[in-house]
């Protein structure tokens, strides 16, 4: 990518992103509605609430403290090694000082960062569903919004991966204009490190014999969400594109194409291999791999043609529900929203199938220098803070608050107070 | 074993940071690169096995 600083950027483009931006909260909510559908209908309000609270956390938590990490220009820390100039963080101010005097663009990169550090934070709370308390929930969203997705954005967006063309012609730098990597790869890596560090809900991995099934208690859920994402996505996509890759207004609609492509290519691959695997196409799953799809998108959308982007769209599909299936039956990995594989696995594909894709020589290996850095740094690197946390504020509520379910535990009433709650002695 | 799996992964990343500091060539540089990216991935299966193995023994 191209380094912001010099870039003019029109009244046009601003007025356009800011737009996109305001409806990028959609993809958001579209998401809560999913993690909620895909929890137990006893912890729904705890769901609904702790959405609101991590992002409130994550988005106070990068304002305060993580823009200055985050934010690109020429005070940037730099060291030098083999003669090249590594960028590594930014050195702009806390609390968000200055804002109004800082270029129009830079304030829009605020607020588009501002919407990532909360999809990322809203990304592991889904995975900790019926057993994640609401104060880790928000000690992860603090760290991850301070400290952990300032420094890859910063990488990503104006730091050394993105300069990895113009320092070592290493094609044009990481491409990543949707966020794939430093928002859905780094959230399936912070859901994959809560998963393990809170462990299995109880009952899920019985002694003898296979997992047991816990389904989503509102598959309507689901799927609204799911198509309410689109939307979101599909104006987080198209304002990623003007303001990563300086791209003009003409181009956003082949984005869009894209971004649908991509999405509906996994409906189809997840509808067929669910369909020749169970007999009938499971209607989670496919929530599953429209929203890998969607995540795909996000690397894909804005360099590649809409015949890459739907063959980038059919993979994520295909392997989505195999993932699934095998990391809950083969890996006991207990996680409902299937974030580690919707938001992990199809972030770092789509940062890889960019590069497949991509004209440029060099693209290819730009793209795997941005996937090692995430797998090989980062997940250690917030398993590491996750594991620290944890023995300061416990991530997981008691066994009597999992028996009583999340909602009656934490917040002393239920999502559904007419309803028969099911507790946990109904299950094995 | 999860922690020795956690603790090879940067391992893998900084075998890719040499790559792009040492070779300037395509081939050596791509070969390198993924080089690096194999030894994290067998980081992460070792990782997951270790967490299979704390699992069974949590039972």
């Amino acid at each position: 990518m191209t380094p912001l600083a010099p870039m003019p950027f029109p009244e046009t483009s601003f007025a356009l992103t800011l737009v996109l931006l305001l409806m990028a909260p959609l993809a958001i909510a579209g998401l809560a509605l999913m993690n909620v559908g895909l929890g137990r209908s006893r912890s729904a309000a705890q769901s609904m609430l702790g959405t609101l609270v991590v992002v409130s956390t994550a988005v106070i938590a990068f304002v305060l403290v993580g823009w200055a990490i985050a934010s690109g220009n020429d005070r940037d820390l730099v060291f030098h090694v083999g003669g090249k100039a590594w960028n590594w963080a930014g050195a702009g101010q806390v609390f968000a000082r200055g804002l109004s005097s800082v270029p129009p663009r830079a304030q829009l990169i605020l607020l588009s960062e501002m919407l990532s550090v909360a999809m990322v934070a809203l990304i592991p709370w889904g995975s900790g569903a019926d057993r994640l308390r609401l104060p880790a929930g928000a000690a992860i969203a603090a760290v991850l919004g301070a400290v952990v997705f300032p420094l890859i954005a910063h990488w990503t967006w104006s730091g050394w991966l993105a300069q990895l063309g113009t320092n070592f012609a290493i094609g044009t730098g990481l491409v990543d204009s949707g966020g794939a990597g430093p928002v859905h790869a780094l959230g399936g890596m912070a859901a994959l490190a809560v998963i393990w560090i809170a462990g299995p809900r109880k009952g899920k991995f019985p002694r003898e014999g296979l997992s047991t099934a816990m389904p989503g208690h509102n598959v309507v859920y689901v799927l609204f969400g799911s198509l309410v994402a689109l939307v979101g996505w599909l104006a987080w996509n198209m304002a990623g594109t003007l303001l990563w890759l300086n791209a003009v207004p003409s181009a956003l609609a082949v984005v869009a194409v894209n971004t649908i492509l991509s999405a509906t290519a996994a409906l189809a691959g997840t509808f067929l291999v669910t369909r020749i695997r169970f007999g009938k196409p499971d209607a989670s799953l496919c929530a599953n791999g429209w929203l890998a799809g969607l995540v795909t998108s996000s690397a894909c959308a804005s360099v590649v043609s809409p015949l890459e982007a739907l063959f980038a769209g059919v993979v994520a599909g295909i392997f989505t529900p195999l993932l699934v299936e095998s990391f809950e039956l083969a890996l006991s990995i207990d996680d409902p929203s299937g974030a580690v594989i919707v938001h992990g696995a199809a972030g770092l594909w789509g940062l890889i199938a960019s590069g497949i894709f991509a004209p440029q020589a060099g693209q290819f290996v730009a793209q795997l220098i941005g996937v090692s850095t995430l797998l090989g740094l980062m997940l250690p690197l917030v398993y590491g803070f996750f594991w620290l946390m944890d023995r300061v504020i416990s991530f997981r509520v008691e066994p009597d608050g999992e028996r009583l379910g999340m909602d009656l535990h934490e917040l002393g009433g239920n999502a559904y107070p007419e309803f028969v709650v099911h507790r946990d002695e109904s299950y094995r | 074993m999860k922690y020795a799996g956690l603790l090879v992964m940067p391992a893998g990343f900084f075998l890719t940071i040499a790559a792009i500091v040492l070779f300037p060539g395509v081939t050596m540089r791509t070969a390198f690169v993924l080089c690096g990216l194999a030894v994290e991935v067998m980081a992460l299966v070792v990782t997951v096995r270790g967490h299979m193995q704390l699992r069974s023994e949590n039972r």
